[in-house]
């Protein structure tokens, strides 16, 4: 459900990125989106076909989703490994002491626009 | 149409996070405390802030937000407890933001008030998400849920600084062992503060209530000082690489 608290942020941000460079319609919109950050694709998109059209500048936009593979470090035997395969514990040593390095991000990457 | 195009790089919520910043900062300007409460439905939000006000209210000025997708049952409650209190309606959304929590700061005039509690929508997902600008993230895990609940909704666990475990009079008749949910709890976040309590009984709010004090005492972790965001850099993408090398102390954990 936070999907639609996202899309209002992005709209919002498009909105005034819009204003400041004088842009009149934007089209293709390119959003980076990890794999871990707990977005569902599919209903972001159609939050973001409700909400569009309440935008003037954005009413012919489309959304772009690219999925950013999540990585995790271990910190045990300094080695990086998938997040979505092995979780937590690190496949390679099993020890706990890891972090997510990427993969929980959601980024306008560019847009396309007018 | 003639399109050009227009690298952005930008985190969708980064207005979100510079809007908690700003009342980050003016609320360390009148030495307010503000305490983002999160957790379920039913987990006990309500009765556990009545119970704080109860033990706090003689000795701090505390004013509440009382933030539900609809109606004003949990506002007229704390009303009659003796704080100062304002409902926000969400309209729909399933947590607060940032602006939502200026906006409501503002009605509800933090001028003279200690403490400020801001009661989330019910939900153990999006509040976690979103930065409201908060000194003290606070929430409440109750018996009933399940100790496991710290490993279906790692990050509401993860960017926690207290956890109340709710309604620990009823444990006996539950399946539920407060060791392993603060282990999985402790392994997502080292520093969380567990307390065990009932808020039908009392049970174990003296020890919250102590614990508040104590931030509202020390003056520097008054309406700010321990930044209440995820906020681990991570590496910016650039293609299916070879990850460099990490830059934090300690990350999101998934």
């Amino acid at each position: 459900m936070h999907e639609m608290g996202i899309v209002l942020h992005l709209a919002k941000t498009l909105d005034e990125t819009a204003e400041e460079n004088k842009l009149t319609a934007i089209g293709r919109v390119v959003l980076q989106v990890g794999e871990v950050s707990g977005i569902m694709t599919d209903l972001f998109v159609d939050a973001w076909n409700y909400f569009k059209v309440r935008h003037p500048v954005l009413v012919n936009s489309e959304l772009v989703l690219e999925t950013i593979p999540a990585v995790t470090w271990c910190d045990n035997c300094k080695q990086t490994y998938e997040t979505v395969k092995y979780g937590k514990e690190c496949p390679y040593c099993h020890s706990g002491e890891t972090w997510l390095l990427r993969g929980n991000e959601c980024i306008i990457k560019e847009i396309e626009a007018e | 149409m003639n399109y050009q195009i227009l690298e952005v790089k930008e985190q969708v919520l980064a207005d979100n996070e510079q809007a908690a910043a700003r009342t980050r900062e003016a609320l360390k300007q009148s030495r307010t405390l503000l305490v983002n409460l999160m957790g379920s439905p039913g987990a006990g939000k309500t009765s556990s802030l009545l119970r704080l006000i109860e033990l706090l209210g003689k000795d701090f000025k505390i004013g509440v937000m009382e933030a539900d997708v609809d109606s004003d049952v949990d506002a007229k409650a704390v009303a009659e407890a003796g704080a100062k209190v304002i409902q926000l309606h969400t309209g729909g959304l399933c947590h607060m933001d940032a602006d939502m929590t200026a906006r409501g700061l503002e009605a509800l005039d933090t001028a003279g008030l200690d403490l400020v509690f801001l009661e989330n929508v019910g939900n153990l997902v999006c509040p976690a998400e979103f930065d409201v600008g908060a000194g003290l993230r606070l929430m409440i895990l109750s018996v009933p849920e399940g100790d496991d609940k710290p490993l279906k909704y790692p990050l509401m666990f993860t960017v926690s600084d207290v956890m109340l475990v709710n309604k620990i009079d009823t444990a006996p008749i539950f399946d539920f062992d407060l060791e392993a949910a603060s282990s999985r709890a402790r392994a997502l976040n080292p520093d969380i503060q567990i307390f065990p309590v009932s808020a039908k009984t009392g049970e174990g709010f003296a020890a919250v209530a102590d614990f508040l004090r104590e931030r509202l005492r020390n003056k520097e972790a008054v309406g700010g000082g321990t930044l209440d965001a995820p906020s681990q850099p991570i590496a910016p993408y650039t293609g299916p690489s070879k990850a460099p090398a990490p830059t934090t102390e300690r990350g999101a954990s998934v």
